[in-house]
């Protein structure tokens, strides 16, 4: 297992490495200076912009940027935005925000998705089966940002249940229809990977002999069918934590949450290179470890990984 | 309709055993497709006695697993009970509602499935899964059932069966994962067990080892077996009394040694004639060839030079190392797949190489047909040395050395009409014409006895047997001299592996092929080899002529092979071999 | 087995009359039968699905739309005016206006072309990328495969959205359909890529790869003409439902303002602009939406209906 662990982590490195400089090199090549964008209409004389290009190395060459760029990201060091901000100050601000809202949506897509689908793969072909793959395919095929407005304007505006934008007031409550909203096209792939896997353990040949031994129904679909279902759907979780945070952006956007996605946006249309790579590396280290978790709770789930 | 010649009503063996356990009557099954309902059992009749053995015979799509899952409500996907009656200690489980069902499953009557492999759930210990037998039918529960779950495992010939329980099922072997579904089945000790062909997926003498464990239990606690088979000769060894199924018709059933002896349906008396277990000499049209090819050794032999050109394959100290990888890094450990094997093959004979699963005799034949590089040692063909061929007589040498696989349904490309499959090799080659080509392919199917027309079709339209006529014919095009057979005929049913090996043997009588024949069935050895090489754990543990290897085994490890051949002991002489058995 | 064998009742010596269980030759072939290909077999299959006739006309009325606007309407979408402002349906606009005062049933129509262009080019795009790393990291292995794998994590552990975004501003004064068609092909690929390798992986180490390779046929032939049909399948189900995903992928950049240009009429950019009329006039927001939502779903049910048609365990035998 200690082996296990060991090379999933050094086959993590050259993807991290390779994700940073990919993220690195599309940001500075944003057009504009936005050294100069920074004194507005006027500019700003040369003395002072060349002052400013040293203290963010923008002076170097592309790839001494970069290392210099690493070795702050590995000292906790991401420097500071244009404003004068620490950029880990801002990202300990909204990471804990989208870090809720993805759990939450974690939890409704899990919780839902798992339900939902254990009872259309048992009733695979009858009527709850056809309306629920009916609805994940509209979920899937709705954009985002239609099911955020329709939920926004119906809960939130018509029926007044639920707060219609969070802004600063982040709470359980404000969070609830923003990671519903979230949650929604995950819980619909959950759904469909939960159906086809029980289908499919359903008439494997172990659960038959379960059934032969003479256990209820119940016991067989607890133990046997829906404990090894749920291998491929953990794992599919596993890694969605990664990607619920990444997609957030737009979510954030129509509810106005001070999170990672709003930040982000704004520093990309400001062209704030530093803090824009600082988010998004951190996103992506989330991913990864996100992924190397999985793996590890897979070999947990799976005893025949667990050697290989 | 139905003739009887009956015997003495001798008296029961058993106190009890006059009344039937097992009762099945007119029973029918059918599936519903999209094309309606498909009848699978159409009204089979089986009687089991308390404490009795009863073996259904009968090849795939008989019927015979599907009347076995009838018996515990256990039918797969949308097969249905459609008519007839099945009674089990006073029960109609036909029309028994799911409550007394569960409660017959596991405590009444206990079940052996088939593939060891699939049968075990793989995300728990085997522990676990012995105790939920004996929990569900409320035998043990607690630190009892923990001790219980160790005695039945070590009762079903389990070693240190403590530290086993708490391991998973992909740490076990085939045969150890059968045992473990023995006691599985036995935990509440059934009065009925069914056994699902359960050794069919396992080694011969693991095979044995298994059944005779499995019979000496089941004798001893005086549960009554109902085993599937497609064996006639494992059968008739192991029940006393059988059922000969067909079509998903009961087409005869009787004593064991009566239908053995005298077979009266003429399905029967095919399968006694066929089953490779009671049919043990060599099949007549190549014989002569055999003894005239070692007539001709006898005179070249002394005279290095020729007896080589005679050789078409030489095997000299081959040897073959796969590297493993291991769990951790630097941890690879260097495996002995073959380890210094010689043999050579005769223009024109069979050699056959036998041996359990790993004993490396795959591997010697994917170093012959130069897909592996072997790590020591030479092959020569005809004479010359592999190792030295280059690219282009590489490719010359491929037309002279061909495979024919074990998995008919693998072996072919399913998107390549059949016509498209046995061109592929004449078009690699370049040989010929568009026209010559399609000349070439119909004699090539009308060598294998199949209709021309069959070249329009693809390979999921055609059975087994018929597939791998399709893979004799491919093999052929290019006119090879050597023909590998890896398990070509262990996948297909008895009457047609005959089938098949007849196929064989004449295509070698007319063609003057040579055969090398890797097989883990001794039985088919016996039909179609001249020579045999037994190997074990990558050796050559003995090598001799087929008679001689049959007769006078002299390695305790022949003699074990040879005893583990069911039926082996049986001591019947086949009726003759019906006619028109050729498609 | 017991020697003196006493016949009980109903277990006596029994055969059945050869007249009711007549013996069939072994192996027969069925001449009168026709062929059937695999692909004969799904598209015999395909024929009875309801979902997949439902799904192949909206794919058919959808692209008839994107290829000839002009036959559906003759109102031109970028002709608005300011009076017409949030107007009600009318003859000749069955739709009504948006708050700009354009017609909403001519620019629903227009709008598709620019989705249906996106998701078709990207997904060619995506497939030719995808299939040709993964078909050349599972056939070929070793160093081969570890180093494109490792190339394809790097691309799949970069969120397609947010690349999106952070390229999309490099075009910020230059964006067309090519662009977007660009970006999302660039990071939309390792998915194919993953599927590609996995089908691969399992085709080649079947026997009939062994046999050809027995013939002397080349390892590139082998490839192309045994290994790539047999790993079709999944391959055309995932780029159909991926399809779909990226009308929705470029629907969302637009939505953000930084996917097709204002010039390009597209269902993105009015779901954008109609949230803030969605208080006064909700149908402003619906008819873009169902529009984009009925096309996208029309390719993941197609998809999901080739899916089960190509099911190895739906085939005979």
């Amino acid at each position: 297992m200690a082996w296990y662990v060991g090379r999933r982590l050094l086959q993590m490195v050259p993807v991290f490495l390779g994700a940073t400089l990919l993220i690195y090199a599309m940001v500075f090549a944003l057009p504009g200076d936005p050294i100069q964008a920074l004194g507005g209409d006027r500019g700003l004389n040369e003395a002072v912009a060349a002052q400013l290009r040293a203290e963010y190395n923008l002076d170097k060459p592309f790839f001494v940027q970069y290392l210099l760029y690493l070795k702050g990201i590995l000292t906790l060091d991401f420097g500071t935005t244009f404003s004068g901000r620490e950029v880990i100050d801002v990202m300990g601000e909204v990471f804990p925000v989208t870090f809720q809202l993805s759990i939450m949506a974690l939890t409704f897509e899990a919780v839902l998705g798992i339900t939902v689908g254990l009872i259309a793969g048992l009733r695979k072909g009858k009527l709850f089966d056809a309306t629920a793959l009916l609805v994940s395919l509209v979920v899937i095929a709705v954009p985002i940002f239609v099911i955020g407005f329709v939920l926004q304007f119906v809960v939130g505006v018509k029926l007044q249940w639920l707060p219609v934008t969070v802004g600063g007031d982040v709470t359980f409550r404000t969070l609830l229809m923003p990671a519903i909203v979230l949650g929604a096209v995950s819980f619909a792939y959950v759904l469909r990977l939960t159906r086809t896997s029980v289908a499919e353990n359903l008439t494997a040949d172990f659960v038959r002999t379960a059934t032969a031994k003479g256990l209820s129904r119940s016991r067989v679909v607890n133990v046997h069918v829906l404990r090894n279902s749920l291998i491929p759907v953990v794992t599919y979780l596993g890694a969605d934590l990664g990607a619920l945070m990444a997609g957030a952006i737009v979510t954030e956007g129509i509810f106005n949450i001070p999170g990672v996605g709003n930040t982000l946006y704004r520093a990309i249309q400001q062209g704030q290179a530093p803090t824009v790579v600082s988010l998004v590396t951190v996103l992506v280290v989330v991913y990864i470890v996100a992924n190397l978790f999985v793996d590890m709770l897979y070999a947990l789930l799976d005893p025949r990984i667990r050697y290989a | 309709m139905t003739q009887t010649s009956s015997t003495a009503t001798g008296a029961p063996l058993r106190p009890n055993g006059d009344t039937p356990l097992l009762q099945i009557r007119d029973l029918e099954v059918s599936f519903s497709t999209s094309t309606g309902l498909v009848p699978a059992v159409r009204g089979a009749d089986l009687t089991i006695y308390p404490g009795q053995t009863v073996a259904i015979v009968g090849e795939s799509g008989s019927g015979k697993s599907t009347t076995a899952h009838a018996i515990i409500d256990l039918l797969p996907g949308t097969g249905k009970v459609t008519g007839g009656s099945i009674m089990f200690d006073g029960t109609e489980i036909t029309s028994a509602d799911k409550k007394t069902i569960v409660g017959l499953r596991g405590s009444q009557i206990g079940l052996v499935p088939q593939d060891p492999m699939s049968n075990l759930n793989p995300v728990w210990k085997i522990g676990f899964q012995v105790k939920e037998a004996l929990k569900a039918n409320n035998v043990a529960s607690g630190a009892a059932a923990n001790a219980r779950v160790a005695e039945l495992l070590a009762e079903a010939g389990l070693p240190d069966a403590e530290r086993r329980a708490k391991q998973y099922p992909h740490e076990f072997s085939g045969g150890m994962r059968q045992r473990a579904l023995i006691a599985i089945g036995l935990a509440a000790r059934p009065k009925l067990l069914i056994a699902d062909e359960p050794t069919s997926a396992l080694d011969v003498t693991v095979q044995r080892q298994i059944l005779d464990h499995l019979q000496g239990l089941t004798e001893e606690l005086g549960t009554a077996v109902l085993f599937i088979t497609h064996d006639l000769g494992l059968a008739a060894e192991r029940a006393e009394h059988l059922v000969v199924m067909y079509r998903g018709k009961v087409v005869e059933s009787g004593p064991a040694r009566q239908i053995l002896a005298a077979p009266r349906h003429p399905y029967t008396q095919r399968l006694v004639a066929s089953a490779p277990s009671l049919a043990s000499r060599r099949i007549q049209s190549a014989k002569e060839r055999g003894v005239e090819s070692s007539e001709l050794l006898a005179t070249t032999h002394g005279d290095g030079v020729s007896a080589k050109r005679d050789d078409v394959v030489v095997v000299e100290n081959l040897t073959k190392v796969f590297k493993l990888r291991g769990s951790r890094p630097g941890a690879s450990t260097a495996f002995k797949a073959v380890d210094d094997v010689s043999f050579s093959i005769k223009r024109g004979t069979t050699m056959a190489l036998v041996g359990e699963s790993g004993s490396g005799k795959s591997t010697v034949a994917n170093v012959i047909l130069n897909l592996l590089e072997p790590t020591e040692g030479t092959i020569y063909f005809d004479g010359v040395d592999l190792g030295t061929l280059d690219k282009r007589k590489l490719f010359e040498f491929r037309r002279r050395v061909q495979p024919i696989f074990q998995n008919p349904y693998g072996s072919l490309d399913p998107m390549y009409s059949i016509f498209r499959t046995i061109e592929e090799p004449l078009r690699t080659h370049r040989i010929g014409d568009k026209k010559s080509r399609e000349a070439r392919v119909r004699e090539l199917l009308d060598m294998v006895a199949l209709p021309q027309s069959t070249m329009r079709r693809y390979p999921n339209e055609l059975s087994g047997g018929q597939r791998q006529r399709i893979a004799i014919a491919r093999a052929l095009a290019l006119e090879p001299e050597v023909i590998v057979c890896d398990e070509a005929v262990s996948a297909l049913d008895v009457l047609v592996q005959a089938q098949i090996l007849t196929l064989l043997n004449d295509l070698q009588a007319e063609l003057g092929l040579s055969y090398l024949f890797i097989t883990h069935d001794l039985a088919v050895v016996r039909q179609i080899a001249d020579q045999v090489c037994v190997m074990k754990s990558g050796k050559v543990v003995e090598a001799s002529t087929t008679d001689e290897v049959f007769d006078n085994p002299r390695e305790p490890y022949t003699r074990e092979l040879l005893a583990a051949i069911p039926g082996a002991d049986l001591d019947v002489v086949p009726a003759g071999p019906e006619e028109g058995l050729t498609a | 087995m017991p020697d003196a064998v006493s016949t009980r009742k109903h277990q006596e010596h029994f055969f059945a009359a050869l007249d009711d269980t007549p013996l069939a030759a072994v192996d027969t072939v069925d001449e009168e039968a026709a062929p059937a290909s695999l692909w004969a077999d799904a598209w015999r299959s395909l024929r009875r699905r309801p979902l997949f006739w439902i799904s192949a006309a909206l794919i058919l009325l959808v692209v008839t739309v994107a290829a000839f606007p002009s036959l559906f309407t003759s109102v031109e979408p970028r002709f608005c005016e300011l009076r017409n402002s949030l107007g009600e349906p009318s003859a000749g606009h069955p739709f009504g206006f948006d708050r700009q005062g354009c017609d909403i049933y001519a620019r629903t129509v227009y709008g598709a072309r620019a989705s249906v262009a996106v998701g078709v080019l990207t997904t060619l795009a995506v497939v030719l990328i995808g299939a040709v790393v993964g078909a050349i990291a599972g056939f070929y292995g070793g160093w081969f495969d570890s180093v494109l794998s490792r190339i394809t994590d790097i691309f799949f552990a970069i969120p397609l959205v947010l690349a999106a975004i952070v390229v999309m501003q490099m075009f910020r004064d230059n964006k067309t359909i090519t662009t977007v068609v660009l970006v999302l092909g660039v990071f939309g690929w390792p998915q194919i890529a993953r599927i590609t390798r996995g089908a691969v992986m399992s085709v080649k180490n079947a026997d009939f790869i062994t046999a050809a390779k027995a013939l002397g046929a080349s390892r590139v032939m082998t490839l192309i003409r045994h290994v790539m049909p047999n790993a079709a399948a999944p391959i055309i189900v995932t780029a159909t439902v991926s399809l779909g995903i990226f009308i929705v992928a470029e629907a969302t950049l637009s939505f953000l303002g930084i996917g097709l240009p204002p010039q390009i009429t597209s269902w993105g950019a009015d779901i954008a602009k109609a949230q803030v009329s969605l208080r006064s006039q909700p149908s402003i927001l619906f008819y873009p939406a169902g529009a984009l939502a009925l096309t996208v779903l029309s390719f993941i049910m197609m998809g999901d209906a080739v899916r089960d048609a190509l099911d190895p365990k739906a085939r005979k035998r």
